[in-house]
């Protein structure tokens, strides 16, 4: 049996069951990192001492009977911008070069809670902006389907490290498609929930009115496993929301008959990769043939989302990033001439181009006599485009698309053009405006051996539509690893 | 609304931002800003007049709870974290004379 080929429902089954340990788990992990992390980089931290120690903790409370739910003695990866409580908690930024957190993310809490080993902290774009993992401090990371090419970002290193079999499932975080596209370019699930459904709590701050936690894994039945287990409400997050469902694995059935699926034109058009649209309408005919009503439409304003991302997501984090300023936590510049000087060349020393790039923007729409003309106009634009999606949702139970228009571009392609970089985001962004649920599930791989990813996006609490959808649409095909190769 | 983005700007979002910027930075900041701002600006293709701006998707609104402290005096361990301490307290350079 290959242990690092299972599924973490399946392993935490055959642990549970004595066929394997905790130990046994961790250290297939932990000997893999070691065999492959040179080439792809997934890992800014790995805290072998830790998960050694927990392993033995969690086999102990397994035997006792304390740890009996699905996620028990499971190995898993956390991206680098939730807190860990004396793990090394760096956002992937030299400006947090020696942070540990005196706390933990809430997300995080209800995993150790049910029971999972955290391998480690998991490589990120700098503070999650970007979509390629080229920007962060430590080095890019590689995409395990061909190291020449990026796994995709924010959450590349969680997506990376699923893929490659480093962890047995990660959490990422997504702003603009950080779960999403980097789960189609490495060939995994991944699920941006509804906004207000995971805490975020611990979660280093993007762009708040966006930014939501979420599970990436290999099948769709462990996602909804992640999801119910580190959703709950949380009176430390002001904007999470107390949901009346939580039972997200209730949807895992393959039953989709009289499902309306709909299909926007517009993210079909210019820009999107032959090979990409044609392996997305092949899984449209496939929940076809299961009984969904398949049906095209006009979504509307798709083009207005990135630029509308653009502005609000800049301006929240010029707000969010004006707390690293060398005096609580990180890093300081060691040559400065008063304390303002100390702020300013601790920042400009500690933050990387791209997050400079988006402070910058971010100061200007917020400064007065821009402010209505940029952001407030964002803001209208971001209602306009939730009133498109309650429209489309009257008609339909789920949205079909790609989750990117390409598969990985090759490494070093995409930073020299910041905004054909952000055009890539195309069919993620409008699903954060809006705060709607969206799963990328892998649906295809094109003639360069990349995996293609299928997005499916609910209305706002309805995840267990798009995970029935996923579900139903993932007995069609088996799971491919970039091993299987 | 193009080429708004003066020298004088990019001193100014820098002082907002509290970055210094080397001349080859400003340089290229200004020529960044001044595209994201060319694209930015398709927003103007929408007439938004009648749409009031959306910061939150759901309709909450100031959420309260009792300021009753819930957490433990974490002091030492919050203090480590820091570049420079003193006393218990974090330090910074000297601002008044």
């Amino acid at each position: 049996m290959d242990l690092l080929s299972l599924t973490a429902v399946e392993l935490s089954k055959k642990i549970k069951a004595k066929e394997v340990t905790v130990m046994e788990a961790t250290k297939a992990v932990i000997n893999q990192i070691e065999k492959i992390e040179d080439k792809i980089n997934s890992y800014v931290t790995v805290d072998k001492e830790g998960a050694l120690r927990r392993a033995e903790e969690v086999q102990k409370l397994i035997e006792e009977g304390s740890l009996t739910g699905p996620l028990a003695g499971v190995p898993v990866a956390i991206k680098d911008n939730m807190c860990t409580k004396g793990i090394l908690t760096t956002c992937s930024s030299k400006i947090l070069e020696n942070f540990y957190p005196t706390y933990t993310a809430q997300a995080v809490l209800n995993l150790e809670e049910a029971g999972v080993v955290i391998i480690g902290k998991t490589n990120m774009d700098e503070f999650a902006m970007g979509s390629t993992t080229e920007t962060s401090a430590y080095g890019p990371t590689k995409n395990p389907w061909n190291i020449e090419h990026v796994p995709g970002g924010s959450s590349g290193g969680s997506c990376s490290a699923v893929s490659a079999n480093e962890c047995f499932f990660a959490l990422g975080s997504d702003t603009g498609g950080s779960i999403r596209q980097p789960s189609s370019f490495c060939g995994v699930t991944g699920i941006k929930p509804t906004y207000g459904t995971v805490s975020r709590y611990g979660l280093i701050a993007y762009g708040s009115s966006l930014d939501q936690i979420g599970p990436i894994a290999k099948d769709v039945t462990d996602c909804a496993v992640i999801l119910e287990t580190i959703a709950s409400y949380d009176k430390k997050d002001s904007t999470s929301v107390a949901r009346e469902d939580y039972n997200f694995t209730e949807a895992l059935v393959d039953d989709v008959s009289g499902m309306k699926i709909g299909i926007p034109k517009d993210y079909f058009g210019e820009g999107l990769e032959e090979e990409v649209k044609e392996a997305v309408f092949a899984a449209a005919k496939e929940l076809e043939k299961k009984g969904a009503i398949i049906e095209e439409f006009d979504l509307g304003l798709v083009d207005y989302a990135i630029p509308a991302y653009y502005v609000i997501a800049a301006a929240e984090a010029s707000s969010n990033l004006a707390r690293f300023d060398g005096v609580k936590y990180g890093y300081r510049s060691e040559d400065y001439n008063g304390l303002h000087s100390m702020y300013k060349k601790t920042r400009s020393e500690g933050f990387g181009q791209e997050v400079k790039r988006r402070i910058m923007l971010g100061s200007f729409v917020l400064s007065s006599g821009y402010y209505d003309a940029y952001y407030l106009k964002a803001l209208r634009t971001k209602a306009l485009i939730k009133q498109e999606f309650d429209k489309a949702f009257e008609k339909y139970d789920v949205i079909l698309g790609p989750a990117a228009p390409t598969t990985a571009p090759k490494i070093g392609d995409s930073l020299c053009d910041p905004i054909k970089m952000y055009l890539g985001d195309i069919y993620t962004i409008s699903v954060n405006l809006a705060g709607l649920p969206g799963i990328s599930i892998p649906c295809g791989i094109d003639s360069k051996g990349l995996p293609i990813g299928l997005q499916l996006i609910g209305d706002c609490f309805k995840e267990k539509n798009i995970i029935r959808a996923a579900y139903a649409f993932e007995q069609t095909r088996d799971y491919i690893s970039p091993f299987d190769k | 609304m193009a080429n708004i983005i003066s020298d004088e700007t990019i001193e100014y979002v820098g002082i907002l931002a509290k970055l210094e910027l080397s001349e080859e930075e400003k340089k290229q900041a200004k020529e960044d800003m001044g595209s994201m701002l060319d694209y930015i600006d398709k927003l103007n293709e929408l007439d938004t007049s009648a749409v009031e701006p959306m910061s939150h998707v759901f309709p909450v609104h100031n959420v309260f709870r009792e300021d009753v402290v819930v957490n433990e005096d974490d002091r030492e361990n919050i203090l480590k974290n820091a570049p420079e301490q003193k006393d218990g307290s974090f330090e910074v350079p000297k601002t008044v004379e």
